[in-house]
C-alpha cells in the first residue's frame, strides 16, 4: 500500500512542515504570528487579521468527528473500501480532513471523541489519522 | 442600468443524452447543440456573433471556445471559455445578457458539451464515467478522497446530525425527481420508475449517499441562444425574457455551517427581476445530489434552514403541493449537463413546452446553478413578460 499511496500524494512546500511534524508523531497546524489564530490547511493569509506571517505549532491531536462519510468504492489501489473519511474538529477549533480508523465505519458517529494516530506509509510520508479516543 | 427584460432566450438546443456516442468528444456535442438551437430560433450560423463555451470534465485539449470557433468557422465579437464549474450556465447567460445590453454582441450562443462516457469496446468494458469524475485533489486524496461525491456526503451527514434529516427524506427527493423524469421523454430515466425500496436497495456510493442520491453521467450538449428582447420577438419561438441574474460566492467550506452562496445570488437576481420568492412559479434547482436540492430549498427560503427534509418529503417537489421543482427530472433522473440541466428545463417550462410535465403557471421561472459544494452559485430568473 505504501508505494501506491505515495504516488498520489504531492508533498508541496506549503505542506512540508505538516509532514515533518507527522514523521515525529506530532500534529501541526499553522498559527498566525500576529494574532495567534490557528488555521488548516495552510493558507497565505490569516483569516482574522490578514497577516501573511505564520509559523507551525503542535496541537493536541484530540477532537471530535464533525462530519464523515463511508467510502464504498476505492478509486485508487492504495485504498480498500469501505473506509471512513471524516472532517475532524480539533479541540483547538481547527478542522482537518482525515480517516477514522480502528473502528467499524458503520459505528462512527458525528460528535464522537477521537485522537490522532500516525500511519507511516514510507520514510517520507506519515499520515495523521484518527481513532476513537481512549 | 438594469438588465431586466432587455434580453431574451431565443433558442434552445438539446442533443440526445446519456450513452450517446454520436460524437467522439465534448466539442462535437456542443456543435450539434448550437445547430439545434439555431434551428429552434430560426437563426443562421452567420447570425451568431458571440460564443461562450463550457465543457465538462472530459475535454482536456485547451481552450474549447477557440477550437469550436475554428471548427464552426464563426466570426464573433465575444468569445471565451466560461468555467465556474456547475455554476457556469448561469454565469455565461449573465455574461451574454450583459454583452448584448451594452452593445458588445448581438446574438450569443452559450453552450455546454461533455463526453465522459466512452463507447464499449469489443471484448472490453465501456463507461469509465466514474474515473473521469474521480479526480484526486491535494492532501485530501492521501486519505482516499476522490471526486465530488464525498464532500456532498459530508454535507448530508452533517445535516442529518444537526436537524434529524432522514435517509427516507433524501430518498423522497430522488423519487419525486424520477416521477418528473417519467413524464419527460428526453430523460435518461424516462421509462424507469423508482420506489423507496429501490432507493434503499441501491448501492452505497459514499454513505449516506446511495446510488440514486447521485446524479447521472451524460454525454450530450445544450445550447442557449441569447439576443435582445426586440430581436427575440421577431424570431420563431416566444421569447423567454431574462429578468434577473446574480452570482453568490460563500467563503466555505459549506460543511462548517451548511451555508451557501445562494442568498447572495438570490438577492441580486431577485432585486433585478423585481420579484420575491412567492412570485417564483417553477424552480429548477441544481441537483448533483439529493442533498443539493435540500440545501437549495433552504437557501432560497422555500423552507427554513434545517427543514429541507420534511419539506421535500411532504411537498414531493410539487407532486403534492407547493412549488414544482426540477420538473424535467433534473440531473438525478434526466441528464447531467451541469447548470444547463436546470436552465434548459426552465426555458422549456417558461415556453409552455413541457408536455405532460408542464406547470400550469410558468410566467416566472427560477434556474439555479451551483458548484464548490454550494459555496458558488448563480441564479437566473426567466419570464414570459419583459
Amino acid at each position: 500500500m505504501a508505494e501506491e499511496a505515495k504516488l498520489i500524494l504531492n508533498v508541496t512546500r506549503d505542506l512540508k512542515p505538516f509532514f515533518d511534524a507527522a514523521r515525529g508523531h506530532k500534529l501541526a497546524v499553522q498559527k498566525c504570528d500576529k494574532c495567534g489564530q490557528l488555521r488548516f490547511p495552510p493558507a497565505p493569509l490569516c483569516l482574522a487579521c490578514d497577516s501573511d506571517q505564520a509559523s507551525w505549532v503542535t496541537v493536541s491531536g484530540r477532537g471530535q468527528v464533525f462530519s464523515f462519510t463511508i467510502m464504498h468504492r476505492a478509486y485508487h489501489p492504495a485504498f480498500k473500501a469501505p473506509y471512513t473519511l471524516a472532517v475532524i474538529e480539533l479541540n483547538e477549533g481547527v478542522k482537518i480532513t482525515s480517516n477514522v480508523i480502528g473502528i467499524e465505519p458503520s459505528k462512527v458517529k458525528c460528535g464522537m471523541p477521537v485522537e490522532v494516530v500516525f500511519d507511516k506509509l514510507n520514510e517520507e510520508v506519515t499520515l495523521p489519522k484518527f481513532r476513537p479516543a481512549s | 442600468m438594469s438588465l431586466k427584460g432587455k434580453t431574451a432566450i431565443a433558442g434552445l438546443g438539446i442533443t440526445r443524452m446519456g450513452k450517446n456516442y454520436d460524437h467522439s468528444n465534448a466539442l462535437g456535442f456542443a456543435a450539434e447543440a448550437i445547430s439545434l438551437a439555431l434551428a429552434d430560433a430560426g437563426l443562421k450560423r452567420s447570425d451568431l456573433d458571440g460564443l461562450l463555451v463550457t465543457t465538462g470534465v472530459s475535454y482536456r485539449d485547451g481552450l474549447a471556445s477557440f477550437a469550436l470557433q475554428d471548427s464552426m468557422r464563426l466570426t464573433s465579437r465575444l468569445l471565451a471559455d466560461v468555467n465556474a464549474g456547475g455554476s457556469s450556465a448561469g454565469t455565461a447567460i449573465a455574461m451574454a445578457a450583459q454583452a448584448i445590453a451594452t452593445g458588445t454582441a448581438n446574438v450569443v450562443a452559450c453552450v455546454f458539451g461533455d463526453a465522459p462516457l466512452k463507447p464499449p469496446t469489443p471484448g472490453g468494458k465501456g463507461g469509465g464515467a466514474g474515473d473521469a469524475y474521480g479526480t484526486p485533489r491535494g492532501l485530501d486524496s492521501a486519505y482516499g478522497a476522490f471526486g465530488a461525491n464525498w464532500v456532498y456526503a459530508l454535507l448530508a451527514q452533517r445535516h442529518m446530525y444537526l436537524y434529524g434529516t432522514t435517509q427516507d427524506q433524501l430518498g423522497a427527493i430522488a423519487i419525486s425527481e424520477r416521477q418528473w423524469a417519467n413524464r419527460n421523454p428526453m430523460a435518461q430515466f424516462y421509462k424507469e420508475p423508482l420506489t423507496l425500496e429501490d432507493y434503499h436497495a441501491s448501492r452505497w456510493i459514499t454513505e449516506p449517499l446511495h446510488l440514486y442520491d447521485c446524479c447521472l453521467v451524460s454525454n450530450g450538449g445544450v445550447c442557449v441562444i441569447v439576443t435582445s428582447a426586440e430581436r427575440a420577438r421577431d424570431l420563431k419561438k416566444p421569447p423567454v425574457y431574462i429578468l434577473g441574474v446574480g452570482q453568490g460566492h460563500h467563503p466555505g467550506p459549506s460543511v462548517e455551517s451548511l451555508d451557501t452562496g445562494i442568498p447572495i445570488a438570490k438577492e441580486t437576481a431577485f432585486k433585478m427581476a423585481g420579484v420575491e420568492l412567492k412570485d417564483i412559479q417553477v424552480a429548477e434547482l441544481y441537483d448533483c445530489y439529493t442533498i443539493t436540492v435540500l440545501l437549495s430549498l433552504e437557501g432560497y427560503g422555500f423552507c427554513k434552514k434545517g427543514e429541507g427534509g420534511p419539506f421535500a418529503a411532504q411537498t414531493r417537489l410539487g407532486h403534492a403541493g407547493s412549488i414544482p421543482v426540477n420538473t424535467g427530472g433534473g440531473e438525478l433522473s434526466s441528464y447531467y449537463m451541469w447548470g444547463m440541466t436546470p436552465v434548459s428545463e426552465a426555458i422549456i417550462q417558461a415556453r409552455g413546452e413541457g408536455g405532460e410535465r408542464q406547470s400550469p403557471r410558468h410566467d416566472v421561472v427560477l434556474a439555479s446553478c451551483q458548484t464548490r459544494n454550494l459555496s458558488t452559485h448563480s441564479a437566473v430568473v426567466l419570464g414570459t413578460n419583459p
